[in-house]
């Protein structure tokens, strides 16, 4: 077993051996330019990128034509929201998104606004899920995008895309998602989702890093995007800059790997995500479970301590390479603003790790990990003041602290 | 977060961890921070006739360096005086731990908590509490 494990898939993935094989040749010998139309290293370069567009068309229901590369979700949400206000902004100036998007959709939200738009940050349940009817009321006759993510990357929460599809199809509205978390590990189907504008990413796919897709609607209705990037007027002029070959590749591999072994490995990784959850809470009380209990990727558990912060966890199983929602770990200093915006209490948000398993976690390193989960939360509980009073029977929120 | 060796090694073998008997009036009892800030440090002192800190404990909620902290905080005042104990400046605890500027609030807290400590036990004397 190597050490630490490796349980952050939700922030990235190992890239799989067979996606770097299919890279190869495109890193090596095969190195041409996909717009040189001259000559034969351009041709194989454009016939790559080209089946690249394929493989990831089929991934999520889409056709070749509509799939254009960026370097990555964070890229694609980008063009996606600004270069939609930039497009349609005269038709209307509003956009509708949730407070528990990444901070890619976040900020980019942020950015219009400066530039005249108005935004609706729709809010959450305890469970990180919106209300379909707050949806429908934001809606004004102004509103023409709407920006949501199919799952979370703290917690996991999965938000009912096909019926938000049908809400915005109904109004004629753009609907935009961040399927980073979700695309080759779930299924993500434009059509019968209703989607017009998709983000994806391959270091979360088992695929290279540097490397994403946008998905743009070709027909009912034809979308049309801004570009943020200019230049040289590669894919269609909406993403200018020479096309990384061998990361497209790589991309179109890991997303043809995906959706091949999608359904087997969704079980398998699911069945160790819950393998971990009941080995953990069969030893330990207190412990609460952040997110949606069955509409969450299946591979992210988010999990609160109670008593025992977060950071002091992570370097108490260090042999285990998590995240964690606590403040100590964040620039910021604050604690996760999607953990608080679910109505987590700040004193529990401080307790919260992330553990992402993924396509190569293995039973034992689940059981392996259990053990050092449960034996670092029971010794750093020992030493915490909060275990004690509340074991004492203390009310914790009665007690007057003395905050910095 | 990368942590120094005297970090690690005050968070893998904390020294004095535990509790004294809050309501004996020869025991000063500090409780600093707040839960939803991420840390709270619990010291508490034990201080005989001649002034001088015969036993001390602690227990912490927070990052390792606030445990730490508090760990050295209560190695440190061990036999020395009051007068001496209230002159340990939280400076002294980041240069003994090597914080890097993130974590001076622990060595803050960890500060406060003896001033605390102190001040419940001077508090105690004085109103001849437990006598």
């Amino acid at each position: 077993m190597k050490l630490p494990i490796y349980l952050d898939n939700n922030s990235t993935t190992p890239i799989d051996l067979r996606v770097v094989e299919a890279m190869m040749p495109y890193l090596t010998e095969k190195f041409g330019n996909a717009a040189s139309r001259s000559h034969a290293y351009g041709w194989e370069g454009e016939e790559a990128v080209e089946k690249a567009r394929t493989q990831i068309g089929k991934l999520i229901g889409a056709t070749s034509k509509e799939i254009v590369f960026t370097s990555g979700a964070t890229e694609s949400i980008n063009i996606a929201i600004k270069g939609a206000y930039e497009m349609y902004g005269e038709k209307g100036n509003h956009i509708i998104t949730c407070v528990t998007e990444h901070k890619a959709t976040l900020d980019s939200a942020k950015y219009i606004e400066k530039h005249g738009a108005k935004v609706t940050y729709l809010p959450v349940n305890s469970l990180g899920q919106i209300n379909l009817e707050e949806l429908k009321n934001a809606i004004t006759p102004q509103t023409i995008l709407v920006s949501l993510m199919h799952a979370n990357n703290e917690m996991g929460t999965i938000h009912p895309i096909a019926e938000i599809g049908k809400i915005t199809k109904e109004k004629g509205i753009l609907f935009h998602v961040d399927a980073a978390q979700t695309a080759g590990k779930i299924p993500v189907n434009v059509e019968q989702m209703g989607i017009d504008i998709l983000s994806l990413s391959g270091h979360k796919m088992y695929g290279p890093k540097g490397i994403g897709a946008l998905y743009v609607r070709r027909s009912n209705p034809r979308v049309r995007l801004a570009p943020v990037v200019h230049g040289g007027g590669h894919e269609r002029g909406l993403r200018s800059g020479t096309l990384n070959v061998p990361a497209i590749v790589g991309l179109g591999k890991a997303a043809e790997l995906a959706l091949e072994e999608m359904e087997s490995e969704a079980k398998r990784v699911a069945d160790l995500r819950d393998r971990l959850y009941k080995g953990i809470t069969k030893e330990l009380d207190e412990v609460y479970l952040n997110g949606h209990t069955t509409e969450r990727l299946p591979n992210n558990l988010n999990l609160s301590f109670a008593y025992v912060e977060g950071e002091a966890l992570m370097m108490g199983f260090k042999e285990l390479a998590v995240s964690s929602g606590s403040a100590c770990t964040s620039a910021s200093l604050e604690p996760s603003y999607v953990l608080k915006a679910m109505g987590v209490g700040e004193e529990l948000a401080h307790t919260s790790i992330r553990f992402g398993l993924g396509r190569f976690t293995t039973p034992e390193e689940v059981d392996f990990a259990i053990d050092k989960v449960v034996g670092t939360v029971k010794r750093l509980r020992e030493m915490s003041p909060l275990y004690e009073m509340a074991k004492e029977g203390i009310d914790l929120k009665s007690v007057q602290w003395n905050p910095h | 977060m990368a942590y120094g060796p005297k970090v690690i090694d005050h968070f893998n073998n904390p020294r004095n961890v535990g509790s004294l008997d809050k309501s004996d009036p020869t025991v000063g009892t500090g409780v600093v921070g707040a839960p939803e800030c991420g840390d709270v440090m619990k010291l508490q002192l034990k201080i005989n006739d001649e002034n001088v800190v015969e036993d001390a404990k602690f227990k912490t909620f927070g990052c390792g360096s606030a445990i730490a902290s508090s760990s050295l905080a209560t190695e440190w005042v061990k036999g020395k005086t009051v007068e001496e104990v209230l002159k340990i400046k939280n400076t002294d605890i980041v240069n003994e731990l090597s914080l890097p500027p993130v974590k001076i609030h622990c060595s803050v807290l960890a500060e406060d908590a003896i001033r605390a400590a102190i001040a419940d036990y001077k508090k105690k004397q004085n109103t001849g509490a437990g006598t």
